[in-house]
């Protein structure tokens, strides 16, 4: 079980330290430094110093370093950091060094609230919640003056009945429920602008506002789609098993409903395409560079915010290209050309050309570089899935309901 | 108004200013200074010195004090148990309260006080919370019957907590269970016998799966962990709980997900008879174990390590997912190289193109280590995938031709193992092969091109001239070239005696003569001893046929694999490691291993193919055209002195001709003989170094002394040879030694009788410490005069440092720890050893049998640590710091002691000993 958990900040300080068992000296961190020295971004999640096992996430700029004197699962600790850091942000709204030093004895209550012994006690913001109330400057004014402090002292409703997640006693004026598809593609192109691989990961994010104890059944036009879900744990999986209906009691609030992964057996449709030519000559003159983007199998919907990120070859100096649409920066150390184009709107179709110059002498061979590329297509899910109904039982108001369809590029990749 | 000014501090000392503060009789005051102290204690600062005041604090309604008051305890009470009593009427008091969050608060901080008198008063409350009203009292109870067996298992067994915990196993409320089966597992991993105290049945595992669908994924992840560790009775129970857990497998939480995988995987073993469910279950495993790979990289990588272990037990799981294993340019590189191999394990004939085109794509990715590894994977397809060994290799040869210098150089060490599977099959390519030889510059890439060029030296026409020229840097290779030339240019000779015969005369001199190599002489001698005694079996050991490279030699060994089936999702499948391997203090005992199939036996073992030394056909003949050799003679004796008239007297040259043909070879050695090594000899417990001429006869009047220090079992002793060069005879020896740093001192008589003209006696002489000390220049000096019939002769010697230390030099890790600290840094003295030779394993074992201690080895970046540890007969302790990098001769030895006077004599011992 987890130990300990340090908190660092980029620059390898240690700020915050927490020790559920005996106190760990923050000297065990040394060993996750020593690897972060050795590559800054790819820190393995999973190290062994002598005598401990360091666990560690890093989010929004801070390492989480979770450490334990035995066996332990490393996805439970994972996880854990990560709602961890999920809490934070619920609480603070992010979770930077700042952030938490301004506001370290919540940070403490809450950790202390969030494990015992190593076991986690509650992690749902929800419960979490009730028992600390999270600062807001109207309260620490009002606890100022009244004397009282944000730390509840009766036991959260929800933290031992069969529904953890919701609190009780739920009361808005207007009650509503709000429902976004978000689906992200995912894909590897290649050269000649064949698909390697695609796959959709799709989300269902939540937000409801919805009085009492509601029960509520969402029914899809097309289920059948679905081959690999995993669900909040308030969905009822019997019914989804045999109905292939979702039927909940929701927590209060934002959370994840489902996610879904659509992949290797059906088709996924491309939104994008990219028609790429870059030439580079080893002898010292300039090579070319000319990009066009256009749309293919969006349904008849509009690209947005798309952006173009290349990471080029290491030879390359500079680049003095010309848009015909947004704008385009390189930044010569990191060697990232970030192309931002906007909207695209037929029939014109965005293209960047110029010239590229190399490196006298260069190597040119065997560098292939790779476009990320990044773009939205609101009102559309990409894989076809449609929300058909939401029913409500157990309440007696009606409210209000929506349901928004957004696709999005994930891990977009075309290879050049 | 936020909490960062809890951290501002004042001039006047914060200590005081807090301590003033939390004796405050106003209430709010209280409270901040509180928050104060737990703000430095978050940052590391030591604050304990304001206990009792905090302690002070305790006693409030006010809930937010108190917790803060807790937080504090559970942080310092250890390092003030006398003071942590003071708490325990609280606390008490507390267990009572009417409000079941201040109950569960309090036996729930009283766990976390470590402090054995504190324990004693927690039993009766404990016990109480165990069976409160409350579920939410009872579930922190059952936490903390593991943190009191953390801190006294005794007093959990004879207080009869176990009991209490298993009836709770039946509780009402799922997290209870939940919070019991956690708190369980954790008692049974830490059991001092080792074996589980609390044992699952039928019934109990039964509530566990009812309890499983209604508590937090938390829970649900100790209940799963638990029944993983059940052996179901027979199939149809196994069955059971199988469609039971198989929900999880679609929770949002990765380590649920991961933990009902492992369940189901163990399980799946019993229902081997069953095979239609089995084939239902895998194709349910298979969509949840592809959605981690979507999760944060920190989640894809413990899942990519989890489903190698997974694709080798039950391939069929993820057949058909390759694609998702494709990498992103983007992705960590360790997630990249996690994916690469399982790419690997996922090849077939059917999706074989796909991956070589992706393999090809990572080849002229940036990232070295990456395209390493992506180069090394396709050699892996080619002899994993036998149709696609073709198109594998030419895709081998375009990255060849990219001459990008690390690429070609894993090219060819690939190439090499595909030779090895397909003999005769791709040999036409060896031309191209060549074409790079001046390229490679990275060991394993020379020793596999000067293997190929061994290999196939008869379709080779310049063979002889690519390894000649190889044969002039020898001494400057890698051992592992050194020793892949030797066999090589004799593989060569014995293919194309004719005209081999000075290169293989070169190569052996080489080996036997001029290198330090231990492996290397052996090796050198071995082939020599062959060549001049049978050449035949000669021919028929160098040349037989090899095995054939297995396709999956990275594959984990099957009892390996299916222990570690059932660790999966813990940090043994990280490491593919069995957890007795790694875990400290973990009970031998428990090794878990899948349950016995079902009816069916064990389905045949996967053909292993097998060698057999092939009698090559018509090998007389071939023996015969060894250069008409004269082997009439009986097999050789085993001296190497045989006068075998070989190779036309050719080898003699190398036998070096004198009446001691061995011992001239390796001259120098004649005590330790190197040749001896090879006939069986034992090899000396510690280091001696060679005799040295002490006393010359010119100066001793026809006297001459050789000699030599050495440590045995501890006995230090002075081992002389004493020659009578005179010509008249010698007697009435006498030596006597001055002081010297060490105190070293004659135990005993010399034991040499009268030496008659021209003899020559030895003589060991037993050394004590001890005696009078007197500072010498350098140290390790030692002034002797030795006495006889003619005269008394004086000379000194250096006395090698290592027979100085004692076998007790081995401090304890945390001991050596401190002392490195404590040393200042003023007393480290660093010094650089040329040409070591060996791993650092190697190293520290012999360091071990001169009584210089390992006490830790790491590796930093690629680099060997070895902390190592002597003390010297005059109680000096010597702590070191040996830096080894693996392909470089240079090593770095850092010394750290109280007395630096004595770095130089220990260096010096460090040289001769690696060198040895």
């Amino acid at each position: 079980m987890i130990h300990s958990l340090f908190i660092i900040n980029p620059s390898g300080d240690v700020f915050l330290e927490k020790h559920w068992r005996s106190v760990i000296p923050r000297s065990v961190c040394d060993y996750y430094l020593e690897a972060q020295r050795a590559s800054p971004y790819d820190v393995p999640p999973v190290l062994a110093a002598p005598h401990h096992y360091l666990i560690s996430i890093q989010r929004g700029g801070v390492a989480l370093v979770a450490v334990s004197k035995e066996e332990v699962a490393p996805l439970f600790v994972i996880e854990f950091l990560h709602r961890v850091v999920d809490t934070f942000q619920d609480y603070f709204s992010d979770c930077t060094e700042t952030i938490i030093k301004e506001n370290y004895v919540v940070v403490y209550e809450l950790l202390d609230e969030m494990l015992d012994n190593g076991f986690p006690l509650a992690t749902e913001s929800n419960i979490l919640k009730e028992l600390i109330k999270p600062p807001n400057i109207l309260r620490t004014i009002a606890n100022t003056v009244t004397g009282k402090s944000n730390v509840s002292s009766i036991l959260p409703s929800g933290q031992l009945s069969n529904v953890p997640w919701r609190r009780s006693g739920v009361k808005y004026a207007n009650n509503e429920a709000y429902f976004d598809v978000i689906e992200e593609v995912d894909a590897i192109i290649d050269k000649s602008g064949a698909t390697v691989s695609a796959e959709i990961q799709g989300y269902i994010d939540c937000c409801i506002k919805l009085s009492g104890m509601p029960d509520l059944t969402l029914t899809f036009v097309n289920p059948r789609l679905f081959d690999d879900v995993s669900f909040h744990p308030c969905v009822r999986f019997k019914r989804w098993e045999s109905e292939r209906i979702l039927s909940f009691i929701p927590p209060d609030g934002g959370f994840r409903l489902m996610s879904y992964h659509i992949g290797s057996q059906s088709v996924v449709a491309i939104p994008i395409y990219v028609r790429h030519n870059l030439t580079l000559r080893s002898n010292g003159e300039q090579g070319r560079l000319d990009l066009t983007v256009g749309p293919k199998q969006t349904m008849g919907r509009v690209l947005e915010n798309v952006a173009l990120e290349i990471c080029m070859p290491k030879c390359v100096l500079n680049c003095s290209l010309t848009a015909n649409q947004g704008k385009y920066s390189y930044d010569p150390v990191s060697k990232v050309l970030l192309w931002d184009i906007g909207r695209i709107e037929l029939p014109k179709l965005p293209n960047i050309r110029g010239s590229v110059s190399v490196a006298s002498g260069a190597d040119t061979s065997g560098a292939n570089p790779s476009i990320n590329v990044h773009f939205t297509i609101p009102q559309l899910a990409v894989s076809g899935l449609r929300v058909s109904r939401l029913d409500m039982y157990g309440a007696k108001y009606k409210p209000f309901k929506g349901v928004k369809y957004v696709t999005k590029a994930g891990k977009f990749h075309v290879r050049m | 108004m936020t909490d960062s000014k809890y951290f501002t501090t004042t001039k006047k000392g914060e200590i005081f200013e807090l301590k003033s503060e939390l004796n405050s009789d106003k209430k709010e005051k209280k409270k901040e200074a509180v928050k104060k102290v737990i703000a430095s204690m978050t940052v590391g600062k030591d604050v304990s010195a304001l206990f009792p005041d905090v302690v002070n604090c305790m006693q409030t309604d006010n809930l937010e004090l108190k917790k803060l008051v807790y937080l504090y305890l559970m942080n310092y009470a250890k390092s003030q148990p006398d003071m942590a009593i003071m708490a325990v009427n609280t606390f008490v008091k507390d267990c009572e309260d009417s409000n079941p969050l201040i109950r569960a608060l309090a036996v729930r901080t009283m766990g976390c006080i470590r402090v054995d008198k504190i324990t004693e008063y927690l039993c009766e409350p404990l016990r109480k919370c165990l069976k409160d009203e409350d579920p939410y009292v009872r579930k922190t109870a059952a936490v903390c019957v593991a943190k009191l067996y953390d801190i006294s298992p005794s007093m959990v067994e004879d207080q009869g907590f176990l009991d209490q915990l298993k009836d709770l196993l039946s509780d009402s409320n799922p997290m209870v269970v939940a919070n019991a089966v956690a708190a369980l597992s954790e008692i049974n991993e830490a059991s001092v016998s080792g074996r589980p105290l609390v044992e699952m049945n039928a019934p109990t595992i039964n509530k566990l799966l009812t309890a499983l669908n209604e508590c937090t994924e938390w829970g649900q992840v100790f209940i799963l962990d638990a029944l993983s560790n059940y052996a179901p009775r027979d199939s149809r129970e196994a069955h059971s709980i199988c469609e039971r857990i198989t929900p999880r497998l679609a929770h949002a939480n990765a380590a649920v997900v991961l933990s009902a995988v492992k369940v189901l995987m163990k399980l799946m073993e019993m229902l081997s008879d069953e095979t239609e469910l089995v084939s239902t279950l895998s194709r349910k495993l298979a969509p949840p174990l592809v959605t981690l790979l979507s999760a944060e990289p920190e989640v894809q990588y413990v899942a990519l390590r989890n489903i190698n272990l997974v694709v080798q037990k039950r391939p069929d799981i993820l057949k058909h997912e390759m694609k998702v294993f494709f990498v992103k340019y983007n992705d960590p590189i360790y997630v990249k190289l996690e994916k690469l191999d399982i790419m690997i394990r996922l090849a077939s004939q059917a999706n074989i193109a796909q991956v070589l085109g992706e393999l090809k794509e990572y080849a002229t990715e940036v990232d070295v280590d990456f395209v390493r590894k992506a180069v090394r994977a396709i050699g892996r397809c080619a002899i994993k995938v036998e149709p696609s060994a073709e198109r594998c290799v030419s895709t081998l040869l375009e990255l060849i031709q990219t001459k990008v210098n690390y690429v070609v150089q894993e090219a060819i060490v690939v190439i090499k193992d595909i030779f090895r599977k397909y003999p005769n099959k791709y040999e036409s390519i060896i031309s191209t092969l060549c074409e790079n030889l001046d390229t490679l510059d990275e060991p394993e890439a020379r020793a596999s091109m000067v293997w190929i060029v061994g290999e196939y030296a008869e379709r080779i026409d310049n063979a002889d001239e690519l390894l000649d020229s190889f044969l002039e840097g020898f001494h400057d290779e890698n051992a592992q070239v050194q020793l892949q030339l030797l066999t090589a240019v004799v593989k060569l000779f014995l293919k194309r005696p004719a005209d081999t015969q000075g290169l293989v005369q070169h190569v052996l001199s080489l080996a036997t003569q001029d290198s330090d190599n231990p492996d290397l002489r052996d090796r050198g001698f071995i082939y020599w001893r062959l060549l001049s005694t049978d050449p035949a079996a000669a021919k028929e050991v160098v040349l037989a046929d090899k095995p054939l490279i297995s396709e999956e030699t990275d594959l984990l060994e099957p009892t390996l694999l299916d222990e570690l089936i059932c660790h999966i999702s813990s940090l043994a499948s990280v490491y593919h490691k069995p957890p007795t391997a790694f875990v400290e203090g973990r009970g031998a005992g428990v090794r878990k291993s899948l349950p016995a199939r079902g009816a069916v036996s064990d389905e045949p073992q996967s053909q292993q193919p097998t060698v057999i030394p092939n009698q090559g056909i018509g090998q007389d003949s071939l023996i015969g055209d060894l250069l008409s050799m004269d082997i009439g003679g009986p097999p050789a004796p085993a001296a190497p002195a045989s006068n075998l008239d070989l190779l036309a007297g050719g080898l003699d040259v190398l036998l070096g001709g004198g009446p001691e043909p061995a011992a001239g070879g390796v001259a120098g050695a004649s005590t330790t003989g190197l040749l001896g090594d090879i006939f069986g000899a034992a090899p000396p417990p510690s280091y001696v170094p060679p005799k040295q001429c002490w006393l010359p006869a010119d100066k001793g009047k026809g006297l001459e002394i050789w000699g030599t220090f050495t440590r045995q079992n501890g006995q230090l002793r002075m081992d002389m040879t004493f020659s009578n060069k005179a010509m008249q005879a010698m007697s009435g020896f006498a030596i006597q030694l001055n002081k010297n740093s060490f105190g070293v001192y004659p135990a005993g008589a010399l034991s040499v009788g009268a030496l008659a003209a021209g003899a020559r006696a030895d003589a060991s002489l037993p050394l004590a410490v001890g005696g009078p000390v007197q500072r010498m220049d350098p140290l390790n000096n030692l002034q002797v005069a030795v006495k006889n019939n003619i005269d008394v002769f004086y000379f000194a010697c250096l006395i090698p440092a290592h027979v100085l230390f004692t076998d007790d030099g081995q401090l304890d890790k945390r001991v050596f720890l401190t002392t490195w600290k404590e040393i200042p840094a003023a007393n480290e003295v660093q010094h650089t050893i040329q040409n070591v030779i060996g791993t650092a394993d190697t190293i520290a074992q012999k360091m071990t049998l001169n009584n210089i201690y390992t006490i830790a080895k790491r590796n930093v970046e690629g680099q060997d640590m070895l902390y190592q540890s002597l003390k010297l007969t005059n109680n000096i302790w010597v702590l070191l710091e040996l830096k080894l990098q693996p392909g470089n001769p240079e090593a770095t030895l850092s010394l750290k002691s109280r007395t630096v006077e004595v770095a130089s004599c220990i260096f010096q011992a460090y040289e001769a000993i690696i060198k040895s």
